[in-house]
């Protein structure tokens, strides 16, 4: 309605409407609420929510839109944000494409951006910004963690894929980065693909010993569905993109014995992690995935901030992110010097859980203070 | 679907009309729109709601789009299901040139060094010259075929180009390209908002006015014809084929040229401007305005995004009614917009 | 040698769904000169009336017989509301009326379903994989979709030369006032097409729901394709239909595969990806423009 009542009004409205109070703080949040990816956005979205309403402030409006999935759709509601709402901080967005389409042009014109999920390696090297923030992880981080594991575990032949995109490339550079030796073959699949008998053919014809693949959403479903029935019979491996709570629930037994990494498990041991996973537990029925984690971190991280500057003193308020002064889910959470983190990434194994339906369980650390290779080409 | 023939004794659209008073009704409501479109964002700049200004850059330039498909459609009676090839084309001119301009790389290094450019003259010229030529290399093949094989393989042939753009990653593949900085003109600030409008203003007017032009000249009379009964124009010494391909060419230059303003209002270019819905969409508002109505692409326009930006406030399902309204449009209300707000044109 | 022969499967498989969606569209458009973009709404509601009936009865088979009669039903229903308007409004009408229904299925079906996609799996019985002589194995559902578009490629082939309907179909296709003047229900026989050429979509959407994911808007990249199979094998042949979706399906997965691993020889695989599948992903629009350059009406042009 209120949408309505501007647009209606707009043309006559005066100034003297507009004067809200000065202490409100607007975010914005952008996020894929449709679609395949839509349960990815709904956990940060729910994940965020959850930490706003915990800190018993009302003083902050958050406005959600979907993008779709959609980088057309995600700019365009981006400009009405900043140009009609006039939102101080902008956030949600889940896939790298969609932010690359927004968070340039977003930071530019002096908005904040904090990402709760995408963290493409050009916005952690040659495009970096002041008004940039990173609280989940560079896109590398998670995959490198998987080449590191793969290699003290012992395969020799590991075959790459993943969908052709900013984060697909960067999660095949990263897992070679510290995988280290020769891999069979990479095979890239477009965004959104739905049926993978092709790929799967191909890795059926290849001597490889494992498969390291990151499919994000409702693209590892349809895999590890079709996978189930194929008959190739190799370990799979991937990043916790691929083997989210609600991914490995709809694919069933069949991902039982999988291994992924993660910055981030419901079973971590921290206070602030047990103090979340309750909440969420309670507030939404459901456990949360590394999704919510991420969205509860990001609204954590901005009201951090918020106790010490509100976003108008922008040099005060970028310098309060900086810190980083909150307890994150994770454990530990610092920045970089591109406002990316620097954290400890786990290794989890998918079993089955007490209700026989498969589940994460944390089993040791992959990587500590991993820190992404981006950093040393921002200049800030 | 033939059309009978006795329609073609009857005054048709885009040949000169005779004055009667429902001419100066359509007139006046002719003025009446561009003066709404050109007031609105004036108030809205001068209020200063810079949103408004830009939504009402939106509309003139799909109301652009539409104008070069209404061309196609409505006074050629080419319905072309794939003018979101030229949309995206002229986007795709703009967006790759701004990004070789910001990154100082050529944009062809061989056989001779062709620069990028943020030049908007030049964008503009390479684009109409671009959709141009992609439209005549379509055209050619397309216009070989009638009916709803027509339909088809224009709808084919955008589908190729998106799936391009789609997969070829120099330029974003899916993700699309971002234009961090808008291209620039001489003198004027582009990125003004009511800057840039008036630049959009302005090809819209000059699309209506060439549109106009077109149709009224022997050639329109020919196009005409050609649409209504070919074999007599063939009769009359004239071959409708070529008559038929340079106006579907000039009408993918009009929209390609408002795909490269459109792109620069975005700040973004990515193969959603060339997807089938995005072809659709244009159509959609071809007939809500009315098909083969001179000023009926600029009330589908104003309509459609009416609709869009309402509608959309109230429920993020608004397409649902946009199908609801379009079904009722297409059933019972063949003259669109202009044919309620201006009367039918005397031979329907 | 067997990853190609794979890939064969794989492409006969694709091609069979899109016999089952093109064969409908075709016989709509052969019979009642209607260009009906709204076919993909059926493959979507089918899939939907297919996962949510199995997700209640706990039997892919129970859920797939309501899939298949839910879109037939909706098929009938939609042919008798909207579309009996459009058979003699010229095809601008048809796209755009078609192309609201689309947008009335989709956002409506998202509004009673959510967006999030639904899934559903294949049947206990058809899960896993098989040998198949030669050392390929190759799973059993897919193998199971291929026998059900051949099964129903035979039987539209008795239904038209053989039954009463069938008759009238051809007779429809060939001379829609004379078959009015025999006597026989005009209005009735469309709707009996119309609703089956929904109810094979339904039955595509189910098979391959199965398969994949069941979300709004899957039936649109599906209808594109369908309408390049009907484009090349001539609209209005049923025949031209499976020949053209077989080689759409086949030529389009074996490009996907082969051309990536093609420029993989000498490119790095991430450029290799680009380029190999830009150039398959035009692969079918391509074949199309040399069909129809040498052939303007199809590979089996039904009439004129």
């Amino acid at each position: 309605m209120k949408k309505l009542a501007s647009v209606g009004l707009g043309l006559l409205m005066t100034a003297a409407t507009a004067t809200a109070q000065a202490e409100e703080v607007k975010i914005g949040m952008i996020t894929t609420l449709s679609g395949g990816g839509s349960h990815l956005g709904v956990d940060v979205r729910d994940g965020f929510m959850l930490a706003i309403e915990r800190s018993g402030r009302d003083d902050i409006e958050v406005l959600v839109q979907d993008d779709a999935n959609r980088p057309d759709l995600a700019r365009s509601l981006s400009n009405e944000f900043m140009q009609r709402d006039e939102v101080d901080i902008l956030t949600g967005i889940i896939f790298s494409n969609l932010a690359m389409a927004v968070v340039p042009a977003a930071v530019r014109q002096g908005t904040f951006y904090i990402s709760p999920n995408a963290g493409p390696s050009d916005l952690a090297g040659r495009m970096c910004h002041e008004n940039y923030f990173n609280a989940a992880w560079q896109n590398n981080n998670l995959h490198e963690a998987m080449g590191a594991y793969m290699k003290t575990e012992g395969f020799e032949r590991p075959l790459l894929l993943a969908p052709n995109y900013p984060a697909g490339t960067d999660a095949l550079a990263g897992f070679k980065h510290r995988y280290e030796g020769e891999v069979v073959d990479e095979i890239y699949t477009q965004m959104g693909q739905t049926d993978y008998a092709a790929e799967i053919a191909q890795i059926r014809a290849s001597d490889a010993d494992s498969l390291f693949f990151f499919l994000p959403g409702g693209m590892g479903i349809s895999f590890m569905k079709q996978w189930e029935n194929s008959g190739v019979d190799i370990p799979l491996f991937g990043a916790a993109f691929s083997f989210d709570e609600i991914i490995i629930k709809a694919v069933g037994s069949a991902a039982v014995g999988t291994m992924n990494t993660s910055q981030w498990a419901y079973d971590l041991d921290n206070e602030a992690n047990h103090a979340f996973v309750e909440a969420f537990r309670e507030a939404y029925g459901r456990t949360p995935t590394l999704y919510a984690s991420q969205g509860f971190d990001t609204a954590n991280l901005i009201l951090s901030a918020l106790d010490k500057a509100h976003p108008d003193d922008q040099d005060a308020f970028r310098e309060a992110l900086r810190e980083a002064d909150f307890d994150s889910v994770r454990g530990e959470f610092r920045f970089g010097p591109n406002h990316h983190p620097i954290q400890d990434i786990y290794v989890r194994e998918v079993v089955e859980g007490d209700d026989g339906q498969p589940t994460n369980r944390l089993v040791g650390i992959a990587v500590e203070d991993i820190q992404d290779i981006y950093h040393t080409q921002c200049e800030m | 679907m033939t059309k009978s023939d006795t329609r073609i004794l009857a005054p048709q659209p885009g040949l000169p009309a005779p004055t009667a008073s429902w001419h100066d009704r359509k007139g006046l409501v002719q003025i009446g729109l561009l003066a709404l479109l050109l007031l609105a964002p004036l108030a809205a700049h001068f209020l200063g709601h810079v949103y408004y200004v830009n939504l009402a850059s939106r509309v003139t330039l799909v109301a652009m789009a539409a104008v070069g498909l209404n061309l196609a459609i409505g006074y050629g009676g080419m319905v072309s299901f794939g003018h979101a090839a030229y949309f995206g084309l002229g986007g795709y001119v703009a967006g790759i040139s701004a990004y070789h301009a910001f990154d100082l790389t050529p944009v062809i290094g061989w056989p001779v060094a062709i620069p990028g450019s943020d030049s908007m003259l030049a964008i503009w010229l390479v684009a109409i010259v671009v959709c141009g030529l992609l439209a005549l290399a379509i055209g050619a093949v397309s216009l070989r075929t009638t009916g709803v094989y027509f339909i088809m393989i224009t709808l084919a042939f955008a589908q190729m180009i998106y799936y391009f753009a789609n997969s070829w990653p120099t330029y974003g593949g899916e993700d699309g390209l971002p234009i961090y900085l808008r291209n620039t003109l001489p003198i004027v600030d582009t990125n003004d908002a009511l800057t840039f409008f008036l630049i959009c203003f302005g090809g819209l007017t000059l699309s209506l006015a060439l549109t106009s032009r077109i149709m009224k000249s022997r050639f329109g009379a020919a196009l005409t014809m050609a649409r209504l009964n070919d074999t007599r124009l063939a009769t009359a010494g004239i071959a409708p084929y070529p008559i038929r391909l340079v106006a579907f060419v000039i009408s993918a230059m009009i929209t390609g040229l408002a795909g490269a303003l459109y792109a620069d209002l975005n700040g973004f270019v990515s193969p959603t401007m060339l997807s089938w819905h995005m072809s659709g969409e244009l159509m959609v508002i071809v007939i809500l305005g009315g098909v083969g109505r001179l000023y009926g692409p600029l009330a589908g326009a104003i309509l459609y995004v009416m609709m869009e930006t309402l509608l959309g406030g109230l429920t993020e399902y608004w397409k649902l009614f946009l199908g609801l309204v379009l079904l009722l449009v297409v059933l019972f209300a063949k003259y669109g917009v202009m044919g309620w707000l201006a009367g039918r044109e005397r031979h329907e | 040698m067997t990853l190609f022969i794979e890939q064969l499967f794989n492409g006969l498989q694709l091609g069979t769904m899109l016999f089952l969606m093109a064969s409908g569209l075709t016989l709509v458009f052969g019979v009642m000169g209607l260009i009906n973009l709204a076919h993909g709404s059926f493959y979507m509601v089918g899939a939907y009336a297919t996962a949510l009936v199995s997700a209640a009865t706990g039997s892919f088979f129970v859920g797939l017989a309501a899939g298949i009669t839910v879109a037939a039903v909706v098929g009938a229903l939609v042919e008798l509301i909207v579309v009996r308007r459009l058979y003699h409004r010229p095809h601008l009408d048809q796209v755009l009326a078609t192309f609201a229904l689309i947008l009335i299925f989709s956002e409506g079906t998202r509004w009673l379903f959510g967006s999030s996609p639904l899934w559903l799996n294949p049947p206990e019985v058809l899960s896993g994989s098989v040998n198949l002589p030669g050392g390929l194995r190759y799973p059993i559902y897919r193998l199971v979709i291929i026998a059900v578009g051949i099964a129903v490629a035979v039987g539209m082939y008795f239904l038209i030369s053989r039954t009463r309907l069938g008759m009238r179909i051809r007779a429809g296709e060939s001379d829609r006032e004379m078959i009015g003047a025999l006597g026989v229900n005009i209005a009735r026989l469309y709707t009996l097409v119309f609703a089956m050429g929904a109810a094979l979509a339904g039955l595509a959407g189910a098979m391959v729901g199965a398969l994949q994911s069941v979300q709004v808007g899957m039936g649109e990249p599906v209808l594109i394709l369908a309408f390049v199979v009907i484009v090349i094998g001539g609209i209005g042949s049923i025949k031209g239909a499976l020949y053209g979706a077989i080689l759409v399906g086949v030529v389009d997965t074996l490009g996907r595969v082969f051309l990536p691993s093609f420029f993989g020889q000498f490119m790095s695989p991430s450029e290799a990806a680009g380029v190999g599948s830009a150039i398959a992903a035009m692969l079918i629009y391509i074949l199309m423009a040399v069909i129809l350059a040498f052939k303007p009406k199809g590979l089996f042009a039904a009439h004129d």
